[in-house]
């Protein structure tokens, strides 16, 4: 393929036919270079504000910052619901890539069981994209330095420095200070009804029981936010600008630690309730329920094992004995009903009445005879006696004559049959029975009999320990009704603050007299030589006045006689009492409740004494002192403190 | 074609080194601002600047090599360079190394490399060879079998499957053949069949799927985290960097990682992130610059061979251009072509700057040839 000679004449015609074309190359080049530049305007300069705003949203993110909780306290000011600074590891779930390799990975190094893994694998499913999930908490000091070492292996996983609740004293206190928990797929969706996610987006955990939980809101506090740049992989690099969030308020509660623990250590094995209340204010002073576990393991998670453990326990561990456990109140309302025989003048202070040991319902053709608790009977029994000494007949036939609307309709304004109002969701209304109730619930009439018992705080009539502390410092406060209440005081960024005590309409329609007579037979169920509460209290160095229960949870034949040997243990009676001291202007209500102990006198009433002995051994103003007393409403401005050194026996 | 005496004394010690002193000094240009863009791209990262400017020493290197010697030379062994190529395009479709699922690679026990990289030289060599051995421009005969000598290895190469190079070799081999002066008529008639065709291929031939990555292309924003995603990123990278840039290693989009391939394919898109509307003028300047001067050295070539090689040289070089901006900015669809001289590491380097050394082969030699 040589060149032909006759081609070379042409070599110039070649030429110039290769530099036009050259030309008209260059020419194209200089039209393509036009394409992309005005393409790099259009970018550039045409949508330059698009692109920057697009180029800004990728690179800054909105941050929250969870705020830190408030605290909660006790009456001295000591911590009961503490923040701990603890590590926690966590995984970013979007940063994964495999998920499972990441925990076999990181299981080299730190101990994590199945059950963590579940929970963690659980957790991720619902939770706000980006968001870092504990796979394990409270890390020690040795795995967070393994871990540190070996972090770049696991993209998305890190330890983060966190403030995890921690309740220094255990089981004392988680049927009054509650706990919080993870926040699962139930609260996510009642803050998602309540607005309140937003606020959530960085926190952890909730309130899942007790205070905690009825003061979420204001514990929590409010988020904050933080601009972040990210790169990427949504990894934070640096902080633009802040908010800071506003940390929840702390709560204070007029609770003492001593008498909680006091609580705990009388009450021992068994089961049953201790409340203590201010009835000057509602302020709770004790709030203790047995047996109680330890809330420590709900706040990371607890294991399914001890879970059930705790919920499957015969004793029921959860149950709140102070607000849910519903008691037959038995002879701890008979001052109640003595009240409303005076006041409906059924009776007089020196009314007496026959006590042969058994009451029949008159003018009835079929009788069943109603034993008293001493089966030779009391003899001639007046008012006084009836309380001092808990005579059932007395009540028998009181009640008969009073009839079921009015002993209702009474005990409804002294709380019973309702919620109390305590600043707590775990409570039960309990049973103040009435005819409507019975037909609702059996859809039976209402018989004389089913009367007869309510007389002693027996039959369909149950109430829960805390509805006693009211309607016992309802007696103390001669009709005003004050709601009970835990939280006595908040400490937000204002500074201290007494929480208002919640009071409702009065029984104002009771002379005082009759409240005084009342009032006096407490006081000689105490200090009288034959009162029920006499030998319990013998000895004390303050007056006090109080009323002894025997709730029967065994029914017995007519004819035949408790004999407590013979009673299966949970079938035995529960000692109640209820008290209140000093005599003169009382500054504590308490209600005992112990179930299967046996006689309130003997079971219950030494318990109460313990309680009592304490509180005026650590002072009797002792509230006074220590936190501010909140403004009382107008109502109570009454009330004043004085020492009280009655030595009237 | 005379040069001043002056001239030719200061370009003396290049001359005799066979060193085209502009096309050497935008070489360098671009060199320089590679560097210092990888270093930005590659999240600041020292050891790839080291890494990259060995990779342009190499080249360098190899295109003063590749200077030095004779374009007879070149165009005497250009058919047997473009036979043992194809030999190879078939060696690696048989034989060939799976990488990134494309075979593309050769492995010599010493070294890998692309074949279809010496196709991108010896394909223009070739048909340079092949149309100035007749008279231009080329007749009908000539012309198809010119069409056939580019389909050959541009078909091998899309079959790997390698889009961005089948479309440079196809290029550079169409390039030969316009300046040799392929008639007008038949451009036009080859743009005008292609309408019909497009037309079928696309009712009749094609899948949905393939329509849809067509349509993607088109429209990106469309499918914003799958194919899409590479593109939008860019096109914010690009966008957002205004008129002068948010300054060099500030650029959020690339420093941050939200651009894909950044310090290969997109390396623009960081340039343009960070230097602005203002530094891509001076970067396609600079470009044009070389492209200008390739082809006057192409056109004072005095050999139909040369010229044609030359010419079609510099105008794959801007191809490799248009391609690359024009994908990374949104206007055609992601092929894979590198920013020539820019971006990071790559055999493509090295075929560049041999085809650089070609040029300068071809603008020192002439005068060689002429003072003889």
């Amino acid at each position: 393929m040589r060149r032909k000679s006759y081609h070379i004449q042409d070599h110039s015609a070649e030429a110039n036919l290769v530099a036009r074309r050259a030309i008209i190359s260059v020419l194209f080049v200089f039209v393509f270079m036009g394409i992309l530049l005005s393409n790099m305007y259009y970018l550039q300069i045409a949508s330059y504000d698009s692109y920057k705003t697009r180029s800004n949203e990728n690179r800054i993110k909105v941050q929250p910052i969870p705020p830190n909780r408030g605290v909660i306290k006790d009456i001295n000011g000591r911590l009961l619901a503490a923040n701990e600074p603890t590590f926690t590891l966590e995984i970013v779930p979007e940063q994964v890539e495999d998920m499972d390799e990441t925990i076999a990975g990181i299981r080299e190094y730190i101990d994590i069981s199945e059950e963590q893994v579940e929970h963690f694998k659980e957790s991720i499913k619902y939770q706000r994209r980006f968001k870092g999930m504990p796979l394990k908490s409270k890390l020690t000091d040795k795995e967070v330095a393994i871990f540190s070492v070996h972090q770049h292996r696991f993209q998305g996983a890190s330890i983060e420095a966190r403030l995890t609740r921690y309740y220094p004293y255990g089981d004392a206190f988680t049927h009054a200070v509650g706990y919080v928990g993870k926040i699962n797929k139930k609260d996510l969706e009642r803050l998602e009804k309540n607005q309140e996610i937003q606020n959530y987006a960085a926190t952890r955990s909730i309130g899942k029981l007790g205070i905690e939980r009825f003061y979420e809101s204001q514990l929590h506090g409010i988020t904050g936010s933080e601009e972040v740049e990210v790169n990427h992989r949504s990894r934070v690099l640096r902080q633009l600008s802040v908010t800071p969030p506003i940390p929840g308020v702390d709560l204070h509660l007029s609770i003492d630690i001593e008498m909680q623990q006091h609580a705990q250590k009388v009450l021992g094995d068994n089961r049953g309730a201790i409340v203590a209340m201010d009835p000057r204010d509602g302020a709770i002073l004790t709030l203790y329920s047995n047996p109680s576990y330890d809330p420590n393991y709900f706040v990371s998670g607890i294991s399914q094992r001890l879970y059930s453990q705790i919920t499957g326990s015969k004793d029921k561990p959860m149950l709140n004995r102070v607000t849910q456990g519903q008691y037959p109140p038995a002879s701890t309302v008979k001052p109640q009903l003595a009240l409303l025989g005076l006041h409906k003048q059924l009776v007089t202070k020196d009314t007496k009445i026959q006590d042969p040991g058994f009451w029949r319902i008159p003018n009835v053709e079929v009788q069943r005879r109603f034993r008293d608790w001493r089966p030779q009977g009391h003899g001639m029994v007046d008012l006084n006696l009836s309380l001092r000494q808990s005579c059932d007949i007395y009540y028998y036939d009181l009640a008969y004559r009073l009839g079921i609307n009015n002993i209702s309709a009474f005990g409804k304004r002294f709380g019973f049959g309702d919620y109390t109002g305590i600043d707590l969701y775990e409570e039960s209304r309990a049973i103040m029975p009435s005819r409507e109730w019975k037909r609702n619930r059996f859809k039976q009439p209402w018989y004389k009999g089913d009367t007869i018992s309510i007389g002693i705080g027996q039959g369909y009539w149950t109430a829960t320990p805390v509805q006693l502390a009211m309607a016992t410092a309802t007696l103390v406060n001669k009709g005003k009704v004050i709601e009970p209440r835990i939280v006595t005081g908040i400490s937000g960024p204002n500074g201290y603050q007494n929480t208002a005590a919640k009071i409702r309409r009065g029984i104002d329609d009771v002379s005082e007299e009759h409240w005084n007579t009342i009032l006096t037979a407490m006081y000689d169920t105490v200090h009288a030589d034959d009162g029920t509460a006499r030998s319990a209290f013998a000895g004390a160095v303050y007056d006090s006045g109080g009323k002894t229960g025997t709730a029967q949870l065994f029914s017995l034949g007519e004819d035949e006689e408790y004999e407590e040997e013979k009673v299966a243990e949970r079938k035995r009676d529960n000692a109640m009492y209820v008290g209140f001291a000093p005599y003169e202007n009382p500054s504590i209500v308490i209600v005992v409740a112990a179930e299967n102990a046996g006689g309130g006198a003997a079971n219950a009433a030494p318990i109460a004494r313990e309680m009592m002995d304490l509180y005026f051994g650590l002072g009797n103003a002792h509230r006074d002192n220590i936190a501010p007393l909140p403004k009382l409403p107008p109502v109570l401005n009454e009330v004043a403190t004085e020492e009280s050194n009655n030595g009237e026996d | 074609m005379a040069k001043t005496e002056n001239e030719k004394r200061r370009s003396s010690l290049f001359f005799r080194f066979h060193i085209d002193l502009p096309l050497l000094a935008g070489i360098l240009t671009l060199m320089s601002l590679s560097m210092f863009v990888v270093y930005s791209a590659g999240g600041q990262n020292i050891d790839m600047v080291i890494r990259q400017s060995i990779r342009l020493g190499i080249g360098l290197g190899v295109m003063l090599v590749v200077a030095q010697i004779s374009p007879f030379t070149f165009q005497k062994w250009a058919p047997h360079i473009f036979l043992v190529g194809l030999g190879l395009l078939l060696a690696v479709l048989l034989a060939g190394d799976v990488g990134k699922g494309a075979q593309r690679w050769l492995d010599l026990k010493v070294v890998k490399f692309q074949p279809s990289e010496i196709m991108k030289l010896s394909l223009p060599m070739m048909m340079a060879w092949f149309l100035s051995n007749y008279t231009l421009p080329p007749n009908s005969r000539n012309t198809i079998m010119a069409f056939i000598i580019i389909a050959i290895p541009t078909l091998l190469i899309a079959r790997q499957p390698d889009l961005g190079t089948s479309i440079l070799v196809a290029s550079s081999g169409f390039f030969v053949l316009f300046l040799a002066g392929l008639r007008y008529r038949i451009i036009l008639g080859l743009l005008g069949a292609s309408i019909p065709f497009v037309y079928i291929l696309w009712n009749y031939l094609m899948h949905g799927y393939q329509k849809q990555r067509v349509l993607t292309f088109l429209n990106p924003e469309s499918d914003p985290l799958g194919s899409g995603y590479h593109i939008i990123q860019s096109k914010i990278a690009i966008g957002s960097g205004g008129i002068e840039g948010k300054g060099y290693l500030e650029g959020t989009q690339s420093q941050l990682e939200f651009l894909p391939e950044r310090h290969t394919d997109f390396i623009f898109s960081v340039f343009s992130e960070e230097f602005g509307f203002v530094g891509v003028c001076l970067l396609l300047a600079t470009y044009a610059f070389i492209i200008v001067r390739g082809m006057i050295i192409a056109s004072r070539a005095q050999e139909a061979f040369t010229k044609l090689l030359g010419g079609s040289l510099i105008l794959t070089f801007f191809v490799y251009l248009f391609v690359n901006i024009g994908m990374v900015s949104g206007l055609l669809p992601v092929v894979g072509v590198p920013l020539p001289l820019v971006s990071y590491g790559g055999s493509s380097i090295v075929t560049l700057m041999a085809s650089f050394g070609m040029l300068m082969a071809i603008s020192t030699n002439k005068r060689l040839l002429a003072s003889n």
